[in-house]
């Protein structure tokens, strides 16, 4: 098949590395922050979360795509929904039978991806007006973006909140008396408990905006 | 023909409808044996987990029968019920119906020449189910071991009760005030857990876990629930 523009064009390489730092979904479009807040107390469920809110924005954007000069525009909030509802049940459905232990560390956040504002605002903001092959690699950069911001959150998280990263000790093991611990523990640290809950999460989150924005210039408002 | 008249939005909306019920139906029924298969083994692995004995999940099923001598479905008043087998009794429907119309399932396991009673619990975390399994010893006081599990408890807090730390601390603990009592309410204690963490001579408390405390609290009840249902049977037996 000839394609006027080639596959990997720089309009589509930008379509992928966009959402990683400019037009990032949670630092710069705000969306998608009920599912940071909630799934980064860990690294290994907010990894699992990440690829799972990739895999269903890249394919909801490509079938919204394919169909998009079929959908009355009246209905098509609705469309949307019954698409990407039957792509994250297709999901929950293959974890279940296929990698069930992963699903079981998942278990309602698999459900939640549809209430996921990027799926719904991708759509909306792009898959509805471009062909299928951009839409899909737009899916796929502002899943990335998602779940970069999720890693790093939660990587924060789980080390001074728990002292550990994907369930490993990594500052030592907290035992009830400082003789029987190890690590850092030994001289008296001990974990940040406020990082175990979700305010923490938007502060951190806040803070990463704040960083972003002071290195990247083309986020600072004039 | 006009993408906006009511004609093309109806059958647009019915075309879409049925296809997509379609795909999910045939991906649903296609998953459906594995699934099951997947409940099926954890539930075993879990059983087995409980007595110690720890093993994969795909190799639960080989070995199940090794360990697992008798599986008993008791009525309420501590009769065995013949009719219903104990590994198909869902604690998710029983735990709705009134106590004394309840079945009680009971596993007797046999590891290294020792005898043990699995209890199945089910109760509510803080979010969703919890469930798991006790072990005791054949005194049928002792805690041999326990393993928890969750729906959608909080990670990193409540979600800890699966944690190899959270069950191993039930090990050797009893749940009768007086070993001589017997099984009545009154010298019912359970296994509880402590608040910032339980003494260590207490025979009959283990740590809570810090930030998941209405979770540690729906173990507690689930124990307790659960257990007490069982003193009749073991007193008589």
């Amino acid at each position: 098949m000839a394609e006027k523009e080639s596959m990997f064009s720089k309009s589509n390489i930008k379509l992928l590395k966009d959402p990683l730092n400019d037009n990032n979904p949670i630092t710069v479009q705000v969306l998608g922050i009920c599912s940071a807040l909630a799934v980064t107390v860990q690294v290994k469920p907010a990894i699992v979360m990440a690829i799972g809110v990739t895999v269903v924005v890249a394919f909801s954007n490509l079938i919204i795509s394919l169909i998009r000069n079929f959908i009355p525009n009246r209905i098509r909030i609705i469309v949307q929904l019954v698409i990407v509802a039957a792509l994250v049940i297709l999901v929950d459905l293959t974890l279940k039978a296929y990698s069930y232990d992963i699903s079981k560390q998942l278990s309602v956040f698999v459900g939640l991806i549809i209430t996921n504002c990027i799926v719904m605002g991708r759509i909306e903001a792009f898959a509805l007006a471009n062909k299928p092959w951009p839409s899909f690699l737009d899916g796929i950069g502002n899943g990335a973006g998602y779940g970069f911001i999720l890693i790093v959150v939660s990587v924060i998280r789980e080390l001074l909140g728990s002292g550990k990263l994907m369930g490993f000790e990594i500052l030592g093991h907290k035992a009830k008396t400082i003789s029987e611990s190890t690590g850092l523990y030994t001289i008296g640290y001990e974990n940040n408990g406020f990082m175990l809950l979700a305010p923490m999460a938007l502060i951190v989150v806040g803070v990463f905006i704040w960083v972003q924005r002071s290195i990247n210039s083309k986020l600072i408002e004039k | 023909m006009d993408r906006n008249s009511n004609t093309y939005t109806l059958i647009f909306s019915s075309i879409l409808v049925i296809l997509v019920a379609l795909v999910l139906a045939f991906v649903s029924q296609f998953t459906k044996i594995r699934f099951e298969t997947n409940q099926t083994n954890e539930k075993m692995q879990n059983i087995l987990s409980s007595i110690g004995v720890d093993i994969e999940r795909d190799q639960a099923a080989k070995v199940f029968k090794d360990y697992i001598k008798q599986s008993l479905t008791l009525n309420a008043d501590g009769s065995i019920n013949e009719s219903v087998k104990a590994f198909d009794v869902d604690l998710h429907k029983e735990t709705k119906k009134d106590p004394s119309k309840q079945l009680y399932p009971l596993y007797i396991a046999e590891k290294d020449g020792k005898k043990f009673y699995v209890v199945p619990l089910y109760g509510a975390g803080l979010w969703d189910a919890i469930w798991g399994y006790i072990a005791l010893d054949s005194d049928k006081n002792t805690v041999e071991g326990t393993t928890f599990d969750h729906k959608g408890e909080t990670p990193g807090l409540g979600a800890q009760i699966t944690e190899k730390w959270f069950q191993a601390q039930f090990h050797g603990k009893t749940i009768l005030k007086d070993t001589i009592a017997g099984f009545n309410e009154d010298n019912f204690v359970s296994v509880k857990t402590v608040k910032g963490g339980a003494r260590s001579d207490d025979n009959h408390g283990v740590d809570a876990i810090s930030g998941g405390t209405k979770t540690s609290d729906g173990v507690n009840a689930m124990i307790a629930e659960r257990l007490s249902h069982y003193l009749i049977y073991f007193q008589k037996n």
